[in-house]
């Protein structure tokens, strides 16, 4: 195969300009001529007319971010779904015409943000919580302790007591544990696909809130040393920015072999994204793409996961814990079983609703499974198998809300990763347009004079709120449930119900229907 | 006077404990002997102390170093100087699969072959820029994914003398860097949209400049080595993805 034709005559027809997927409204009788709009719209799509003094839209450039409508003062723009409609079709709907029609045009891989958006079953939706009444009674978290506490790392098989001086002490010390007050972290983003300004929110939002932050691949920015104690540190394939000082600054370190919203390759950042700031900290030329590989070539079995997770080890004398991350994929659990026995202290499972900065569509629509099966799929396996003491797990990919958290706790998880949630407390709209680097709300950007638009305090204190209000949350959930520790839920699976559910994935989930 | 360490039937662990405890004690200077097979030896170690190794070290000799100078006489497993940031390994013998993945920086010598996936995804920035010298031959992938650094692959001191000077899919999808090959190498060999290419005035000296250090590592004579020409390759555009995607 050649190079694809994208020689761009002017003869030759581009069919997904003719279709744009949104139009913008702007009300005559309101607008007042005061260009904001264009001013805030990176992708170009408000235009000002000097000689007219006109303003105009092209409607094809508009990705759906609201940016122009949350912005204009006199509130005179609105940003519907192109109303203009194909004939109904329940295959060919407009997504998969319009999508031949980009490819058509371009010839290329079908890009895109965030996670999977096919409506496959949501099971989060299928599962309900119990409470409790009369027979036993709830707790209110608001007059009684309620613990979220939660400790990472390997718990011993069997703990040894012995009294020293009339007192009951532990004969072995217990190995390295981190202490979460909510089990509730900040997923892998990198510096390079959300802005510095997102980093240092959550850096700051992890810390005031006794949680962690995980760095991503892109490296560490000089300017978040000091949260330390409150970061993972990543290692994956393209191995940027990974030096001793680095490895060391995190209380743990990720190897990510794998990504829910893209199970089974690797990443490119695009070298537009490579700026100054970016290019020290990845270490990489300014301009040139970074790019990740699919696999870790030092890794192609569990015997040489196992290799890589020593060497981090004793690279950092066996301070940091090791986590490994992976997507959920069809043999999860075997996969997970070999990832415990390897060696790590920590499994994250991201599920097929993971997020992203850039994936394929294909891949993040159609590749991997939801986290709810792998999960429950995982924990079942590792306590059969009597090493689910030996690793933490960690869930992650499409968590919406506390009441999801809780269910994922109760399926298994220890504790949870959240991405999307976090950047939408940042005001993303979810116009799932991250890989341009445009972002008009500076979350998925870098260019300078857009990440201005939010500020780190701004970050940190949405983000820092959702958490805390999730946190109220999940006590208040416990507490009705009689539960006085997030401990006393974990993989507690008699606390969910299946709503509409089949046989086999009830069975799989480890959970009755409701009524039974 | 260097210290000496019997490592014979010492586990790695214990190995590198005990090295990190003398380097903390002041000591800069290290004979390891009876070393076989002991895995990630000064992994992470970070400050400029001279080991001398007899023996085979293990995975991961040097992995995310950052200064030492590492001189094996002996062979090295895969992994040797996995991630590693700066300081230099010489290996008086041959050095196995993924050498130098991801080096950042310092330099690496191999006497003679190297295995598979031999310096990929190398990367260089400012003033850092890793070197790998290889007398010998190499196995497939190498210079996969290059970002940045230097490859030099000589051919000479090969235990394969009927093989290639190396194996299929040369510097496959690299994006910066530069490998040097003496001799030839079949267009069949390289990785999709390379060439073979000339050599200019500046290359000629940066060869000269590693390999007279090279040859002194390894006592050899380097106008010998410069007498064959060199060719080299080089990425063919640095944004090899650039056009992949629609939007």
């Amino acid at each position: 195969m050649g190079e694809k034709k994208t020689t761009k005559k002017k003869k030759v027809p581009q069919w997904a300009s003719f279709f744009p997927d949104f139009i913008i409204e702007r009300d005559p009788e309101k607008c007042i001529n005061c260009r904001i709009c264009v001013k805030e719209c990176s992708y170009g799509a408000h235009i000002w007319n000097a000689k007219k003094k006109e303003l105009s839209e092209d409607h094809t450039k508009c990705v759906g971010c609201h940016r122009c409508e949350a912005m204009c003062p006199t509130r005179a723009i609105v940003i519907r779904r192109n109303p203009s409609e194909f004939r109904e079709h329940a295959v060919w709907t407009p997504w998969f015409i319009k999508n031949v029609y980009k490819q058509a045009d371009q010839g290329g891989v079908l890009l895109t943000s965030t996670g999977c958006a096919v409506p496959f079953r949501n099971y989060f939706d299928h599962l309900v919580l119990d409470a409790c009444q009369v027979t036993n009674p709830p707790i209110d978290p608001l007059r009684e302790p309620m613990e979220l506490r939660t400790y990472l790392g390997p718990k011993p098989d069997a703990l040894e007591v012995e009294i020293k001086d009339g007192r009951f002490r532990l004969k072995e010390p217990l190995p390295r544990q981190i202490k979460l007050e909510v089990p509730i972290m900040f997923a892998a983003m990198s510096y390079g696909a959300i802005s510095l300004h997102v980093h240092q929110g959550l850096a700051r939002a992890a810390r005031d809130l006794g949680t962690l932050y995980n760095t991503g691949e892109g490296g560490l920015h000089a300017s978040l040393y000091e949260y330390g104690s409150n970061t993972i540190v990543q290692c994956a394939s393209g191995r940027f920015g990974l030096h001793v000082d680095y490895l060391n600054a995190g209380v743990a370190i990720e190897i990510k072999i794998g990504q829910g919203a893209k199970p089974g390759i690797g990443g490119h950042l695009p070298g537009e994204k490579v700026t100054e700031e970016i290019s020290k900290t990845r270490m990489i030329p300014v301009g040139a793409d970074a790019i990740s590989p699919a696999p870790h070539h030092d890794i192609y079995s569990i015997e040489d996961l196992r290799g890589l997770i020593f060497a981090l080890k004793e690279a950092t004398e066996y301070k940091k814990l090791v986590f490994v991350k992976i997507a959920a994929v069809h043999n999860v659990a075997a996969i997970a079983s070999g990832i415990v026995r390897a060696g790590a202290d920590v499994v994250v499972i991201d599920g097929l609703k993971g997020g992203t900065g850039a994936a394929p569509t294909m891949f993040r629509d159609y590749i991997g499974i939801p986290i709810e099966l792998a999960v429950a799929a995982v924990d079942q396996r590792l306590r059969e198998e009597g090493i689910r003491n030996r690793a933490s797990l960690v869930a992650s990919g499409g968590i919406r809300s506390s009441a999801d958290v809780i269910k994922l706790i109760a399926l298994g998880a220890d504790a949870v990763y959240i991405g999307t949630p976090a950047l939408i407390a940042c005001g993303c709209t979810m116009c799932q347009h991250c890989f341009t680097g445009k972002c008009p709300w500076g979350i998925a950007t870098n260019n300078p004079e857009l990440i201005k638009r939010l500020p780190p305090e701004v970050a940190y204190e949405k983000i820092y709120n959702l958490v805390h209000g999730w946190a109220h949350e999940m006590k208040e959930m416990l507490g009705a449930m009689g539960l006085n520790s997030i401990e006393s839920l974990r993989a507690n699976r008699d606390k969910l119900r299946a709503v509409g559910l089949t046989e086999t994935e009830m069975k799989i989930l480890g959970v009755k229907h409701a009524g039974e | 006077m260097a210290t000496e360490i019997d490592a014979k039937d010492i586990h790695y662990r214990d190995l590198n404990r005990l090295l990190r405890a003398k380097i903390e004690e002041g000591e800069r200077e290290f004979l390891l002997r009876n070393i076989n097979g002991q895995r990630y030896i000064a992994a992470g170690v970070s400050e400029k102390v001279r080991l001398e190794i007899y023996g085979t070290p293990g995975l991961d000799l040097g992995a995310f170093m950052r200064g030492p100078e590492i001189i094996v006489h002996g062979n090295t497993q895969d992994g040797t100087g996995n991630t590693m940031d700066e300081g230099k390994i010489v290996v008086h013998g041959m050095a196995g699969d993924v050498l130098g993945y991801a080096m950042r920086g310092g330099k690496i010598h191999v006497y003679s072959d190297v295995g598979y996936r031999v310096g990929i995804h190398m990367k260089a920035y400012m003033d850092k820029v890793p070197v790998i010298v290889i007398g010998g031959k190499a196995g497939d992938f190498l210079g996969e994914y290059m970002a940045g650094g230097i490859i030099i692959l000589l051919g000479m001191f090969s235990r394969y003398p009927e093989r290639p000077i190396a194996g299929i899919y040369l510097g496959t999808g690299m994006h910066g860097g530069t490998i040097y090959v003496r001799g030839q190498v079949s267009e069949t060999q390289l990785g999709l949209g390379l060439k073979p290419h000339k050599l200019t005035e500046e290359d000629e000296a940066l060869l000269r400049k590693h390999l007279s250090e090279y040859c002194e590592d390894f006592n050899l004579d380097l106008e010998e080595i410069m007498k064959e020409p060199f060719i080299k390759i080089e990425p063919y555009t640095h944004r090899p993805y650039g056009k992949l995607y629609a939007y």
